[in-house]
């Protein structure tokens, strides 16, 4: 069992409990985390899972595939350069067993 | 009366309604039926992600558990309506009760069709579109070596690549000259028959399906109406979908091939709406009555109609777009290509990355990307802002689409 923090805009935080593999999208979307779309079921297609992760775990991130990088370019709201992610291609694992992110204030133009 | 929307079908649409009305402020009651008992989920993973090999065996949910109690929505999964009387106002369900309702919505969404040929009743033929159907298609994937798919449009081919991927030998049947002949510009349709065929699937283009053989009761071959018998150990087909408009035209709505509605989505009686997958709808942009089965669709008419139930007449008007994952291939559509006279390549297409521009009578009406979401996400914008795009510019790798795009959306704000 893993811990995924999402941290909102306005200050609340939603603490939920991953399995491995499971993706910061998909957990998301299971406990109903607000500002988390994953319209397209997490085929790195909509870019309506983007967030900013949190500077300590940014080192236990996979690496970016050419879909991602791509997609990051056209999310709602402003790419951090060092930060944004899509929630659909972080999958828990032995690597990364916790992780936390800031929820962006828009998925959807 | 008291207020309360009756939603029929808890799928994309139907349950995107509950939260839409919710957001538009709507407080009375909101009641939905599902015909299925499952939590409502999504269904375009179940022929990707949802049958590859050690996939999470748990469907993805279109919203979570508390979802319905939250937005104080009266969920009954595993409750169908069975009749309406349109003059009382009432529905009656599966369960024998019935209920009132102030509106009505048909969220009734499509069946697959099916095949009624020799054999086509054997074990070892699945049709793909339900949890259920996802799920027992899975378990027996896992014994399978050999695999028929009839029918090349998405689904048949969405799963012919997840299969190739697991491994196994794929042939696809497919009656039309080319794969996903009723969406895709015929340069679009050759790439992807070239691309699976390098893949190692073997595309039967103008091959229909005669019957099946078998042994046991169970599957061991499909044969071709050119007569050809290719052995398959389990079969998938997918040659399209039949809208769930008998409850409607049963209760006296208008339907043709889908729930006739106008451009808010009300069908002939004032008080009953359809949208998604059932519903026929004159398209903004087009002006011919359309009836669309994609996520977009279902979800961009329910944000509509819910600004028409809580007073604000909306006409549907959205961009339609697409999206299909075929093993490595990601093929994203923006706009409605039908009747395109002209198509212009813009990208790479040996190293699989790039769009299709298709013109109608010089107007870009639709863009077809193959890997490249950016391209996708342009067009979008292009198509939504009315942009004017000529098909030269677009020929000319040196133009820059973007900027262009971006400097003409400024001035139109402006």
């Amino acid at each position: 069992m893993s811990m995924i923090t999402y941290h909102h805009e306005n200050g609340h935080t939603d603490l939920i409990v991953a399995v491995a593999g499971t993706s910061v999208m998909r957990a998301a979307v299971i406990n109903g985390v607000e500002g988390i779309i994953g319209e397209c079921g997490g085929q790195a297609m909509c870019a309506t899972c983007h967030v900013y992760v949190r500077e300590e775990f940014l080192d236990l991130l996979p690496e970016m595939s050419d879909d991602e990088e791509e997609m990051l370019e056209i999310t709602a709201s402003p790419r951090d350069e060092v930060r944004s992610r899509l929630g659909c291609q972080l999958k828990i694992t032995t690597s990364l067993n916790e992780i936390a992110v800031d929820v962006p204030p828009m998925q959807v133009q | 009366m008291t207020e309360n929307i009756v939603i029929i079908g808890g799928g994309q649409s139907g349950v995107q309604l509950c939260d839409s009305l919710r957001t538009e402020g709507y407080v009375g009651a909101i009641t939905l039926y599902a015909s299925e008992t499952h939590l409502p989920y999504q269904r375009p993973p179940l022929s990707k992600d949802f049958i590859a090999e050690g996939a999470d065996a748990v469907a993805l949910p279109l919203r979570a558990e508390r979802f319905f109690a939250d937005r104080a929505v009266d969920f009954y999964p595993g409750i169908s309506v069975t009749s309406i009387d349109l003059g009382i106002k009432t529905v009656t369900l599966s369960d024998e009760t019935s209920t009132n309702y102030s509106s009505l919505v048909f969220a009734t969404g499509a069946r697959n069709r099916t095949l009624t040929i020799e054999g086509s009743n054997l074990a070892g033929i699945h049709y793909l579109r339900t949890l259920d159907d996802a799920t027992l298609l899975r378990g027996e994937l896992a014994q399978a070596t050999r695999t028929v798919v009839v029918g090349a449009g998405f689904i048949g081919l969405e799963f012919a690549a997840a299969a190739r991927q697991r491994g196994l030998d794929v042939t696809v049947l497919e009656f039309g000259p080319r794969p996903m002949g009723r969406v895709l510009s015929e340069p679009m349709s050759r790439y992807f028959t070239e691309a699976h065929t390098r893949n190692g699937i073997s595309m039967k283009l103008g091959e229909g399906i005669a019957a099946f053989g078998g042994d046991g009761g169970r599957i061991t071959s499909a044969i071709g109406t050119s007569g050809t018998e290719y052995p398959a150990n389990i079969v998938l087909v997918g040659v399209g979908v039949i809208p769930n408009d008998e409850l409607a035209s049963a209760a006296g709505i208008d339907s043709e091939n889908g729930i006739i509605v106008n451009a808010t989505l009300q069908t002939s009686d004032p008080d009953v709406f359809a949208l998604g997958d059932c519903a026929r709808y004159p398209h903004a942009q087009t002006g011919v009555m359309t009836r669309l089965e994609s996520v977009q669709n279902a979800t961009d008419q329910a944000k509509t109609l819910a600004k028409t139930l809580t007073g604000y007449p909306a006409n549907y008007d959205s961009l339609a777009w697409f999206w299909s994952q075929q093993g490595p291939i990601k093929l994203q559509i923006a706009g409605i290509t039908d009747g395109h006279d002209k198509s212009v390549l813009r990208g790479n297409l040996q190293a699989n990355k790039f769009s299709i521009y298709c013109f109608r009578d010089t107007a870009l009406v639709g863009v077809e990307s193959v890997n490249s979401p950016a391209d996708h996400m342009t067009a979008r914008r292009v198509l939504t802002s009315g942009f004017p795009i000529s098909p030269e510019q677009i020929a000319d790798s040196g133009f820059d689409l973007k900027s262009h795009l971006k400097a003409f959306e400024l001035a139109d704000r402006g």
